[in-house]
């Protein structure tokens, strides 16, 4: 299919990026990975009148350390961020959730700032950005940066903090060093987007959870974090019985979508038992 | 599995039964070949289609003027500008003599009846440029009210065409008894009500779109003498006939040329929309258009498969012997009656009886027109649909009676020594040997260890079930005899047609009818072709798919080329042998009647004098010294018309494993065990084999066209019609037993459609199998996860004794289903909330 006609920028830096999204305004799409924008102009769904290619913008690509941060930048693709032994090491629950995105053709040109910011609650970043707790660099029309935390950055379906002129740039993420992690992704083929999907990861002493962080994939129109699972996990023996019980109301207060893969209450009872699995096998039961 | 025969040492490893790769790979999976969107012509226009977006409306008004001033536009058609040459997209088999048939315009007039429905083409120097400006057409539509739903559809209370009167556009029925060929239903399902068994059950088939790679494209060219058109199309010869049947263009001035297809499995088995608003555009504007749809458009304008209700009534004594099969099938043939059209679903009524013997049979089908896009062939066309019914309903009778379900099938099948069997339906089923083919795929399959770990996993209540299904199918294909074609109406001949050219340097062209596109005809013709004439493989070349080149054919589907069309191959072949004979024998001073044709070289009896193949050609070529008043040509032409089908069959085992806690289905293993008589390239089944299930499969699990209320596609792309790719299958493990065909020379049977046909049914029994403790007697196909779980909760968990209908029983109105079975109502369109 051919999308309409528009312009094509390629800044390689992103103050060069940030004043041309200042001169087009809303005329203008940045444009990561395409894996989701591509299809989305392609079908004519949007036609914007520039195209901001943020390809080129070295500063914005790959993953370093910062003391107890790992600091990914907003175009490391996700066939990077699965190769970074740091991820694995310092946010396991990062690699394990990028591992089930897609195929890996998609893999090595989608990013993880693009799949951010495109906010699908769908997508299978946002529910371990917000289990890891990490921070979102966006760089300001103004020159200046900002950080927000995960938890205020979705706002609503492909909806984020990222406003008009801006870029996200960073992704920080508190390194996890010795968490066990898990993600439980539900698909009816193996290249869907998750039916719901969760996201865990926890801390283990001495055969019981000391503490556990539990995101939800497309259990209403953003990621979700599930705080009171995390505290009723905590203390608890890695057991069947005892996650079982402390995950049970998981589900409560979210608000799932209903489609051709299931409707409402069939992903609330999913999100159950995903959670208790995710729960289980991050914890090494 | 190889064929091997005694043979005399020193003869040359014969090429029928040899693993070869496949000749045309190398152009065909690297994509550098003609696909007809790689094909360029000085001045060639592109042409985009303005597409209703409504399900069904009047046309009031078309404004183009923006459009045609758009950048690069030469010209904008509606349908009114077309009416007089775009001719029309007709059905070749009205089932009845009364048939309703709307007319199909391929650009619509005045009335659109599906979403996605042509009512103008833009053409424009660049196929971008056409894009744009198609965005500028403005149609005003009046909408009309929709009837989406096939049940709404056969009460009449909202009309697919106003002018019809009617939704129902024909019935036709095959009953036993009036026809000869057996007892009275009514009666048998009389008497098993009085103290025999009657399952009575409504299955869904559901609508499917084929899939193929290559979306659908087509060049004209209308500038020289004949008109010409290349388009990715299953049926070139076909195309040509309708396209002279309706446009006014003369047969002979149409050129139709299939260059290389990207697959089609039914789908390009068609006559479109675009293709003739792609003539008629080149017409009017006498200059080369291309056309190459999207696969959005593939989605809503390309026909669709299945979409079938069955009400079946099976007939058994107590002990499991069935008595009598009554089908009632509802079929909705979309917005308009397509190429086959009606004639999908009357492809079952020889087949719901299938491998089995009873003794009364009535099959009846009702066609119905709906606002959805048209349904046609899909891969295996009327047989899959037939085999679900039955399958399923064999298991069901197995529970009833209490035994294993192979033994309630072994109980009533055809026995491998009462061949050629004429079944109820009046088909004579040449050879087959269903004990063979059951008995090995047991032990594949390891069916007593499987059988003994599901009674495991159900007594210790293991959260994951195990469920066994199976599929001991077989198949009508080899279309199609040209006698019965004629008494069923349909609109041509089932014959096929080859001719060989020898060339002067010894190498050899074999021109065939069948138009290939996908199927590997090209290395299997070669290898028969080369055993028969003695030449080597790489000196024969397969040409197809142009009416000039091959200029009489009735094309590739219902698995006819190898039994049909490689059939007027071989014929063609011995008469080349033939005609050689006395070149041969004049060239050898010899008597004709002492001339042996063996090993590619003609000898004299009793000597060791011999010539080549390739020598009678180079002498037949220079002519110099030929036997006086002989006609110089070795060359041949051979035209085969079948007089029967062909059966295949098979025995087709799954295991699947079901998570109970959320519904989820994971295939454990898959064995299957075909018949298909004897293999002429065993690498070429495997992969019509593989690729066949993994399509029936997908039937089971994962595929379904779904639309909203208003008539809308909602599986309009890939990323909401699930189709399965290599992760989400397991290998299958796959045998064939030997039954050969006695109705053609190789003894081959058709397999390009019997994974398809077999699949869906086993793993669909296989599901309810492993969740029937759980109350549950059937599942709506696409059996995703939420749907099996959904039955498992409305099973309820334990089974009561009793408390379950034994024996449901159709309600006056209402299909009877058992508790657990999804509601039709649930499963008709639009199932989403
Ligand atoms: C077939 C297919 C299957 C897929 N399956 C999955 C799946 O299973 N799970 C999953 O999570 N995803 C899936 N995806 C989506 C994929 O992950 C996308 O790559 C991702 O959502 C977007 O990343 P991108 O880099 O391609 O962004 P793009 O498509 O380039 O951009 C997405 C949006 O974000 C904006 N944007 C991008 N970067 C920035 C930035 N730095 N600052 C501000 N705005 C920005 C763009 O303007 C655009 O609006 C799939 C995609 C396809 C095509």
């Amino acid at each position: 299919m051919i999308p309409a006609q528009f312009d094509y920028l390629a800044p390689s830096t992103v103050q060069e990026a940030i004043a041309a999204l200042a001169e087009h305004g809303d005329d203008a799409k940045v444009l990561a990975g395409g894996q989701s924008l591509l299809p989305i102009l392609r079908m004519r769904l949007n036609a914007p009148g520039v195209v901001i290619d943020l390809g080129r913008i070295a500063e914005l690509q790959g993953v370093s350390e910062d003391g107890d941060h790992l600091v990914i930048g907003a175009m490391t693709t996700y066939a990077a961020v699965l190769a970074s032994g740091a991820v694995s090491t310092h946010a396991a629950l990062l690699s394990k959730a990028i591992a089930t995105v897609a195929d890996p053709q998609i893999r090595h040109r989608g990013t993880i700032g693009g799949a951010l910011v495109h906010a699908d609650p769908a997508g299978d970043v946002g529910a371990p950005a917000l289990a890891l707790e990490a921070e979102l660099v966006i760089a300001g029309a103004d020159g200046s940066t900002r950080t927000v935390a995960a938890e205020d950055f979705f706002e609503d379906l492909f909806t984020t903090a990222v406003g008009e002129g801006e870029l996200l740039t960073q992704i920080r993420v508190p390194k996890h060093t010795g968490w066990g992690a898990h993600y439980e992704k539900f698909v009816r083929v193996s290249h869907q987007w998750s039916i719901v999907g969760v996201a865990a990861t926890v801390r283990s002493e001495g055969g019981s959870i000391a503490e556990a962080r539990v995101g939800l994939t497309n259990m209403g129109s953003t990621p979700l974090r599930a705080r009171s699972v995390e505290e009723a996990l905590v203390g608890q023996p890695a057991t069947d019985e005892a996650v079982r019980a402390a995950v049970a109301s998981v589900a409560d207060g979210t608000n799932p979508p209903s489609d051709l893969n299931g409707d409402s209450d069939y992903r609330k009872h999913l999100a159950t038992v995903l959670t208790r699995r995710a729960v289980l096998a991050a914890a090494g039961a | 599995m190889t064929i091997t025969e005694d043979r005399a040492a020193d003869a040359p490893t014969p090429e029928i039964g040899r693993a070869r790769t496949r000749k045309e790979d190398q152009r065909l999976i690297t994509g550098r070949t003609r696909w007809t969107d790689n094909i360029q012509l000085p001045g060639m226009l592109h042409l985009a289609m303005v597409r209703s977006p409504f399900a069904h409306a009047t046309i009031s008004a078309i404004n183009t003027d923006e459009a045609k001033a758009a950048s690069g536009v030469l010209a904008v058609f509606t349908g009114e500008d077309l009416k007089d040459i775009q001719g029309v997209n007709i059905t070749a088999w009205p089932i009845s003599a009364d048939q309703k048939t709307p007319d199909h315009l391929p650009v619509a007039v005045s009335h659109v009846a599906h979403a996605g429905e042509i009512v103008a083409v833009v053409a424009a120097r660049s196929s971008a440029e056409a894009r744009d400006a198609a965005e500028l057409v403005d149609v005003d539509y009046d909408e009309l009210p929709a009837v989406l739903d096939l049940k709404q559809a056969a009460t009449d209370s909202v009309l697919a065409h106003p002018g019809l009167g009617t939704n129902t556009s024909a019935t036709w029925q095959l009953d036993s008894a009036s026809g000869g060929t057996g007892g009275d239903i009514e009666a048998a399902i009389a008497t098993a009500r009085e103290g025999g068994i009657v399952i009575e059950r409504e299955y869904r088939q559901q609508r499917l779109i084929p899939a193929f790679m290559e979306p659908r494209s087509t060049v004209v060219d209308p500038t020289g003498e004949q008109v010409t058109m290349w388009s990715a199309t299953q049926v070139p010869h076909v195309l040509r006939f309708c396209i002279a049947a309706t446009t006014g263009l003369q047969e002979s001035k149409i050129r139709v040329i299939a260059p290389d297809v990207g697959g089609g499995f039914g789908g390009k088995l068609q006559t479109t929309p675009e293709e003739f608003a792609t003539l008629a555009v080149a017409r009017k504007l006498g200059k080369p258009c291309k056309y190459t749809e999207t696969r959005s458009e593939t989605m809503v304008s390309g026909h669709h498969g299945r979409d079938q209700w069955q009400k079946l009534t099976l007939a058994a004594e107590k002990d499991g012997t069935v008595t009598g099969l009554k089908v009632e099938l509802m079929a909705d043939l979309g917005a308009y009656a397509a190429l086959v059209g009606g004639g999908v679903p009357v492809l079952g009524a020889w087949m719901f009886n299938s491998i089995y013997k009873f003794a009364a049979y009535q099959f009846n089908v009702t066609t119905y027109y709906t606002n959805k896009t048209w349904v046609d062939a899909y891969r295996g066309a009327g047989r899959p649909e037939a085999t679900y019914g039955i399958e399923r309903l064999m298991d069901e009778l197995a529970v009833e009676v209490g035994v294993d379900p192979l033994e309630i099938r072994e109980k009533n099948w055809i026995k491998h020594e009462e061949f050629p069997f004429t079944t109820v339906a009046g088909m004579t089923y040449d050879s087959g040997n269903y004990e063979a083919a059951t008995a090995k795929a047991k032990e594949l399959f390891g069916y007593d260890e499987l059988r003994a770990e599901q009674r495991r996993r159900r007594e210790s209540n293991d959260p994951v079930q195990l469920g066994i299904g199976i599929s001991t199918f077989t198949e009508m294909c080899g279309l199609a005899p040209s006698r019965i074609l004629g008494v069923l109406s349909y609109g041509a001949g089932g014959w096929e047609s080859a001719s060989i050219r020898m060339l002067a340097t010894g190498t050899v062209e074999v021109v065939t009818g069948s138009s290939a596109h996908g199927q590997g005809h090209e290395t299997a013709w070669s290898q028969i072709v080369a055993d028969r004439l003695g030449v080597p493989f790489e000196d024969i070349e397969v040409l197809h798919g142009d009416t000039q080149i091959a200029p009489r054919g009735m094309d590739t589907y219902g698995s006819r080329s190898l039994v049909v069309g490689a059939e007027a191959v071989i014929r063609a072949a011995d008469k080349v042998i033939e005609k050689a004979k006395p070149i041969a024998a004049h060239m050898l001073e010899a008597s004709v009647d002492d001339i042996e044709f063996s090993a590619g070289r003609f000898g004299v009896k009793g000597t060791d004098k011999s010539v080549s193949m390739p020598e009678v050609a180079l002498e037949t070529w220079t002519c110099h010294n030929l036997p006086d008043g002989i006609e110089p040509t070795i060359d041949a032409d051979a035209t085969f018309d079948p007089n029967t089908f062909s059966f295949p069959h098979g025995t087709h085992l799954c295991a699947m494993e079901v998570d109970t806690e959320t519904g989820a289905t994971t295939m454990r293993k898959y064995v299957c065990v075909d018949d298909i008589g004897n293999i002429v390239n065993p690498l070429i089944v495997e992969g019509q084999v593989h690729g066949g299930l993994v399509q029936g499969i997908a039937q089971a699990l994962w595929e379904g066209a779904e639309y909203d209320d208003q008539g809308t596609l909602v599986t309009g792309s890939f990323v909401d019609y699930t189709l399965p790719t290599s992760a989400d299958t397991i290998s299958f493990i796959t045998d064939h037993t030997t039954s050969p065909s006695t109705t053609n020379t190789l003894g081959t049977k058709g397999v390009g459609e019997a994974g398809t046909i077999a699949s869906t049914p086993a793993v669909v029994n296989a599901i309810v199998d492993a969740v029937r403790s759980f109350g549950v007697n059937d599942i709506l196909m696409p059996c995703t996860p939420e749907r099996v779980w959904k039955a498992i909760q409305k099973g309820g968990a334990v089974p009561v004794e009793g408390e379950r209908d034994a024996q449901p029983h159709f309600d006056e109105g209402a299909p009877n289903q058992d508790p657990g079975a999804a509601s039709p109502e649930s499963a008709s369109e639009g199932s989403q909330s």
